[in-house]
């Protein structure tokens, strides 16, 4: 890994978003928007909000990421641009790098303005540091990317890329203990469960929220998981084509 | 001096279809070579295999003393395919910028190259907002990053008018005079005079290698269309 070509593949990457004040625009106003509407949905019911609210902080950077990185590359697969890196000196470890800082900045700035709209704006309350919040959302952002560059490979189309966030981010998400805690789900459910990483996103989340138990482990796991999917999309990425 | 780029009974096959046929060619250094050929005859497959993003079936491709496809030959090739591949959401200036960075050394700064492809003007506006001869030189100018020895330029001529195309040709022979390669793929077939050497492809097989004046006076006539044509008819 080279620190030069690293900081390039970065700076590219943000200079690219930085070009596009809508995407930037979206970033920011979408996820305070929709905490907004769930603070009034709730509105009979401020213990849910209280609930509920904390974990969606995680939701939104990792369903952003996703969608942004499954299309950002395909977009360099497309315009062939992609393929004008493989023959350069980049790597293929610092291509993907470089997307994963250029984008986890981006959340670290999503997660830090969002959460701090939901806790003085809003009223949400955590017991524990929202500093420790703002770091699991942007654990949860690079599920996101991980997973959104590794189906990149697999879609041909960004229409296609967009199909899978039903396919595959949403069914983690229906098992993640959001909607109703793990240990409650049907055995099988829960052993499955154990498998996907959104899971200790969310069993993190809620920890930080009630500042109960250390979420040590639950991000050692997160980071085995990004290694394991980081890597299987390092491995798609060919230089070569039949 | 040993050759440029040595290919030997290259076989490509992509699904059933079989695209070039042990095709055997060489392409010397320091000049201009000119590749011509109807579409679908395997001129850009004969390119991605030489500058190794096309994995063949069988046969050998050396290029610059290295198989094709290793890795020192990242810094020493340049390669522009049909589609302008740059970043539309970049200008032109943070485009090469962009890529000059990814090489170690570089032998001009990213002004010089576009003032190179006559792009000075147009540094700090965006990708997107170029025409279409704007958007191929800046193409072609990302091929300049780095300090390349051998250029492969896909058809970087389609779509210009006949002042740019004369331009770019003056900046090709430059090239070639500082000791750069250049294999350059084209089916205008007015280009092939300003081309030293000249390949002619068909159906994925050599039809004839030569100057231009070599083929002429193969086939007897004079326009470069006609002396293609008469090459594929005496087959």
């Amino acid at each position: 890994m080279n620190a030069n070509r690293l900081i390039a593949m970065t700076k590219r990457v943000l200079l690219q978003l930085w070009h596009d004040p809508r995407t930037l625009a979206l970033l920011f106003v979408s996820p305070a928007l929709l905490m907004t509407i769930l603070k009034y949905v709730y509105w009979s019911n401020p213990d849910l909000f209280q609930r509920v609210a904390g974990s969606m902080l995680g939701v939104f950077p990792m369903l952003v990421m996703f969608l942004i990185t499954s299309v950002a590359t395909l977009r360099e697969r497309s315009s062939g641009t992609l393929e004008r890196l493989m023959i350069s000196p980049l790597g293929k470890a610092e291509f993907i790098a470089g997307y994963a800082i250029a984008f986890g900045l981006a959340s670290l700035v999503q997660a830090t303005a969002v959460s701090s709209y939901a806790i003085w704006v809003l009223g949400l309350k955590i017991a524990g540091l929202q500093i420790s919040l703002i770091y699991v959302a942007i654990l949860d952002a690079l599920i996101g990317l991980a997973i959104g560059l590794a189906v990149s490979t697999f879609a041909k189309t960004e229409f296609q890329a967009i199909q899978f966030m039903p396919a595959i981010l949403l069914p983690q998400l229906l098992l993640s203990g959001l909607l109703i805690p793990r240990a409650a789900m049907p055995r099988i459910l829960h052993d499955l469960s154990n498998f996907l990483p959104l899971s200790y996103a969310i069993d993190a989340t809620r920890k930080v929220i009630s500042n109960q138990g250390s979420i040590l482990n639950d991000s050692l796991l997160i980071f085995l998981f990004l290694t394991m999917i980081l890597s299987a999309g390092s491995l798609t990425l060919k230089r070569q084509t039949r | 001096m040993p050759a440029a780029i040595r290919a030997h009974n290259l076989n490509v096959e992509r699904g059933k279809n079989h695209i070039l046929h042990d095709l055997t060619v060489e392409i010397p250094r320091g000049l201009i070579m000119g590749l011509l050929g109807p579409s679908g005859s395997g001129k850009t497959t004969l390119m991605r295999s030489i500058v190794g993003l096309q994995r063949i079936a069988s046969g050998e491709v050396q290029v610059l003393d290295l198989p094709a496809a290793s890795r020192p030959l990242r810094s020493k090739i340049g390669y522009s395919t049909q589609s302008a591949s740059v970043y539309s959401d970049l200008t032109c200036i943070q485009n090469i910028r962009y890529f000059a960075s990814l090489y170690s050394y570089n032998e001009k700064t990213p002004e010089q190259i576009l003032d190179d492809v006559d792009l000075t003007q147009n540094a700090h506006q965006m990708a997107e907002t170029l025409s279409g001869g704007e958007r191929a030189r800046l193409a072609l100018a990302t091929t300049l990053v780095g300090s390349p020895e051998l250029l492969i330029l896909d058809e970087p001529t389609v779509g210009l008018d006949p002042v740019l195309r004369v331009q770019l040709w003056e900046l090709f022979n430059k090239l070639a005079a500082q000791g750069k390669t250049l294999l350059v793929s084209s089916h205008v077939m007015d280009e092939a005079d300003s081309c030293y050497q000249l390949i002619l492809l068909r159906d994925g097989r050599v039809l004839a290698q030569g100057t231009p004046a070599e083929l002429r006076a193969r086939t007897g006539k004079n326009r470069m269309d006609e002396v293609f044509i008469s090459l594929i008819g005496g087959e």
